[in-house]
């Protein structure tokens, strides 16, 4: 969106850097209408009726997939769900052969997952529709990050703020293959809070604090002081090849979130995880459950409905730009 | 800005005038109160309808229920002007199964909006009656939609490039522009 103008013009969303503050706005403003929509006897509005969305899955997912899904057939579109193990890319077709193939068929929307980081930037430098980021390797998962904005936002009276502008969130664990830690460091820098990212230094991506501002702590203890979120990342083994922790039980020891843990950040800060959720290996299950601290489920409805809010605002971008 | 004109049609004044002389019309044709529910379409419907029914709720001495339509999502021109940046909330809590609606917009012109906020009204529940109050009618109807209560009448020609706005001021009060563009 160009300031000053009342209309929608971006036509990906591949980064959080890609939105301005004001977009993030819109999408969550979108997003809070959409809960209620949610809330509804018949949950479906017309918006998108005739729009067709393509959800093209190249990695394991359960609630992104589903709630691009839902949000999609709740706003009427029609989705198809493009499952990789029984499609052609087992016949060796390129990424590039399959989505033209795909875009051949005139959808509306490209949802798409995929393991290597920077496929959607690619794509997007070669396909007309537009492309949504569902997850690409360890760069970006942009609505993810909305979503766990939203949730923030809805806490905000809880925390005690008024806005992101100071706010102090801790991002923890697995940073080195998290791409939810990336497009939320973007994204909450966008709205002006502090970022910190705490793990141990197997784990954490070289020259993080120049790259993506944000302040790195190897000590636990010492990095939540003080802060508003705790956001807590799975730790994924499926993209690790060597030795980056000693044990399972040794990552829990040090960097798992515990009652005595969350005691050293502010009395009202919340818990986050993007999940799914590994119990007693990064997060334990009394404070994962904790009713007076955790929002880990409200993270889930959110999704939902920021990704209507998504398809909404792009869906309809697409169209005015061929 | 040079070349464009505005007058008034309704004065703050005007427009209570306005609006207290509609709700007394309402109020002579109203035989179930206890049914009768208040539904303004966001943003413009919405500030004439609380006026509409605290004025109700005097005439009546009870308090009517009172909601708000988005109709956002049920518009019909995505595919011409693109999504709205900035999307309302749908706020109707209240059971409208069997009520009868005064279903309240600021102006009425093409009856597109009315359009989508029956479409919005009807995935809520059957509602027994709408009738449909609009402050200004400002003709140039393209859809078989007609209102029920209107509060001035104001003739526009086809295709004159004229927007008429309800605007609402610093200190609360609403008058009626009309622009000329």
């Amino acid at each position: 969106m160009t300031s000053g103008t009342q209309v929608w013009d971006r036509k990906h969303l591949i980064s959080m850097s890609d939105v301005t503050r004001d977009e993030i706005g819109h999408i969550l403003e979108t997003a809070a209408s959409m809960r209620e929509v949610n809330r509804r006897e018949i949950k479906k509005v017309p918006t998108l009726r005739g729009k067709t969305v393509i959800n093209l899955f190249y990695e394991n997912s359960t609630r992104t997939r589903t709630s691009f899904e839902l949000a999609g057939k709740r706003m009427s579109a029609d989705v198809i769900n493009v499952s990789v193990s029984t499609s052609s890319v087992a016949k060796g077709e390129t990424l590039l052969d399959t989505l033209e193939t795909l875009q051949a068929m005139t959808p509306d929307l490209l949802v798409l997952r995929h393991p290597e980081s920077g496929a959607h930037a690619f794509l997007s430098r070669n396909l007309d529709t537009s492309i949504i980021n569902a997850g690409d390797g360890r760069h970006e998962h942009p609505t993810q990050s909305l979503l766990d904005i939203l949730t923030i936002k809805d806490q905000l009276p809880l925390i005690g703020k008024r806005g992101f502008e100071g706010l102090k969130v801790a991002i923890c664990g697995d940073l080195l293959n998290s791409r939810v830690a990336r497009s939320n460091a973007i994204g909450l820098k966008t709205l002006g809070a502090h970022v910190r990212w705490i793990g141990p230094p197997t784990l954490i991506p070289a020259q993080a604090e120049e790259a993506f501002g944000v302040e790195v702590f190897h000590d636990m203890d010492v990095g939540l002081e003080d802060v508003d979120v705790v956001m807590i990342l799975r730790l994924q083994r499926e993209r690790m090849q060597g030795a980056f922790i000693p044990s399972v039980r040794e990552y829990f020891e040090f960097w798992g979130l515990n009652r005595q843990r969350l005691a050293k950040a502010q009395p009202n800060a919340i818990v986050m995880h993007p999940g799914p959720m590994n119990r007693g290996v990064e997060i334990a299950s009394d404070v994962a459950d904790d009713p007076e601290r955790s929002v880990i489920r409200h993270q889930v409805g959110n999704g939902l409905a920021v990704r209507m809010a998504v398809l909404y605002h792009f869906a309809g971008s697409s169209v005015r730009k061929g | 800005m040079p070349n464009q004109r505005e007058e008034t049609l309704l004065t703050p004044q005007q427009t209570i005038e306005t609006i207290d002389d509609m709700a007394k019309r309402i109020h002579a044709d109203i035989t179930r109160p206890e049914k009768r529910v208040v539904v303004g379409i966001r943003r413009g419907g919405a500030m004439v309808a609380e006026m509409v029914q605290q004025r109700l709720n005097t005439l009546l001495g009870i308090e009517l229920p009172i909601g708000y339509l988005d109709i956002t999502f049920y518009r019909d021109d995505l595919d011409t002007v693109g999504p709205n940046p900035v999307v309302g909330a749908t706020d109707l809590t209240m059971n409208i199964d069997d009520q009868r609606i005064i279903l309240v917009d600021d102006v009425l012109f093409s009856g597109r909006t009315i359009r989508a906020a029956l479409n919005a009204l009807f995935d809520y529940g059957r509602p027994e009656i709408v009738d449909l109050m609009v402050l200004v009618d400002r003709g140039g109807r393209q859809l078989p939609i007609q209102p029920d209560y209107v509060g001035k009448v104001v003739k526009t020609e086809e295709n004159s490039r004229e927007s008429i706005k309800l605007v609402k001021s610093g200190d609360e009060k609403l008058t009626v522009v009309r622009r000329f563009l």
